[in-house]
């Protein structure tokens, strides 16, 4: 009876031991800080951008090409990417009406849009912007109240296809940092103040940003310019 | 009652394997320690899901249902009782052929090996061969 006790006892012990060490390691794992942050406010280079003006999507000749200027984090912007791109794709870029240009704008106040906009950049080296900004975008209300909204980026990433690993290492290096202030330095320097801001041929729009009110300005655009 | 604290040590360990996979794929915890990328692309692939259930969730329940019986098996009234061995033997005869059919994608239609779950491997094997240990050791309950 004392020697299944003492075992008994030894078990516990043991069992304790497993336990905490367990959850001591789980729980440093969940409240480290996330590794990976992209800085802000960089000295733009010129090797930055190299000649780097956005991504491009839709026909190089079509009539109207409308910038967006746009913040990962932002719940308009979020709106306006799932509910209404799908239709402007389908109506006016996969017609080859318009071009469309996204640019990054990550607003100050919100803390993850910067690394959202990197971790496009990076699945960009792969082919892979698109499937990853629509992914982010998808994935807004999960990863923006997440503490490693970069995790969250990296199961995108996988999930587009990625290489994880020169996926991980562009990511370490902030090597889009650069490329990024020069989106919003552009941005800054044609008056952009709030996500979205789009320009249509160059010009700030300031309708509705739904699709119906996006494809009477293509078209009205279009018009004046075979005119 | 060597042969139950054993499973139940063991599925102490397997719960944290795949408590830690499961905070992955949740996106908690960044990137796995996982020195091959193997880990990912397998956690990443289609089949890190079962009906729409995560694998890692799956393994984490398993364990801990594991982990309630065996401990549950410890106690006086039931140490001596043949039932809570012969569930745990079947909870983790499943979990081993779960984990074999898991091997498998990995192996032939994944081609990762993610050392984590072939961790989780070696530990459910484990507590399927203490669990028929345990019940070579004690008689048939009576039914009367």
């Amino acid at each position: 009876m004392a020697a299944t006790q003492a075992g008994m006892k030894r078990f516990y012990s043991l069992f304790a031991v497993i336990a905490v060490a367990g959850l001591a390691v789980l729980g440093y794992l969940l409240t480290r800080p996330a590794t990976v942050s992209i800085p802000a406010n960089v000295t733009v280079q010129a090797s930055d951008t190299s000649g780097f003006t956005g991504y491009v999507k839709g026909s190089p000749t079509a009539p109207v090409e409308i910038t967006e200027y746009a913040d990962y984090q932002c719940p308009f912007c979020q709106t306006f990417a799932t509910l209404q791109m799908p239709t402007i794709e389908e109506r006016l870029i996969n017609t080859g009406r318009l071009r469309w240009r996204y640019r990054d704008f990550p607003l100050q106040q919100h803390p993850f849009a910067r690394v959202a906009a990197h971790s496009a950049a990076c699945a960009d080296e792969q082919g892979k912007y698109w499937d990853q900004h629509r992914r982010i975008y998808e994935g807004q209300s999960e990863w923006a109240s997440s503490r490693n909204a970069a995790a969250i980026f990296r199961k995108y990433a996988g999930a587009a296809g990625v290489d994880l690993g020169r996926y991980g290492a562009c990511m370490q290096a902030g090597k889009y940092a650069g490329r990024i202030q020069a989106d919003q330095n552009a941005g800054l320097a044609l008056g952009v103040s709030s996500t979205p801001t789009l320009l249509a041929n160059g010009r700030l729009y300031k309708g509705r940003f739904d699709s119906d009110a996006i494809t009477r300005l293509v078209d009205s655009l279009a018009r004046h310019s075979t005119k | 009652m060597i042969h139950r604290m054993s499973a139940a040590l063991l599925s102490l360990t397997g719960l944290f394997i795949s408590a830690y996979l499961y905070l992955y794929k949740l996106g908690r915890i960044g990137s796995l320690a996982c020195g091959t990328g193997g880990c990912e692309a397998v956690q990443l692939s289609p089949w890190s899901r079962v009906a729409g259930v995560e694998v890692a969730l799956i393994g984490v329940l398993g364990y801990a249902g594991l982990l309630v019986l065996s401990l549950a098996g410890l106690q006086p009234g039931l140490a001596g009782r043949r039932w809570p061995g012969t569930l745990l033997a079947g909870l983790a005869g499943i979990g081993v052929l779960f984990t074999g059919y898991l091997t498998y994608l990995e192996l032939f239609v994944i081609h990762a090996i993610c050392r984590w779950c072939i961790a989780s491997g070696f530990v459910i094997l484990a507590v399927f061969i203490v669990a028929l240990l345990d019940l070579r050791r004690l008689p048939r309950d009576r039914t009367s």
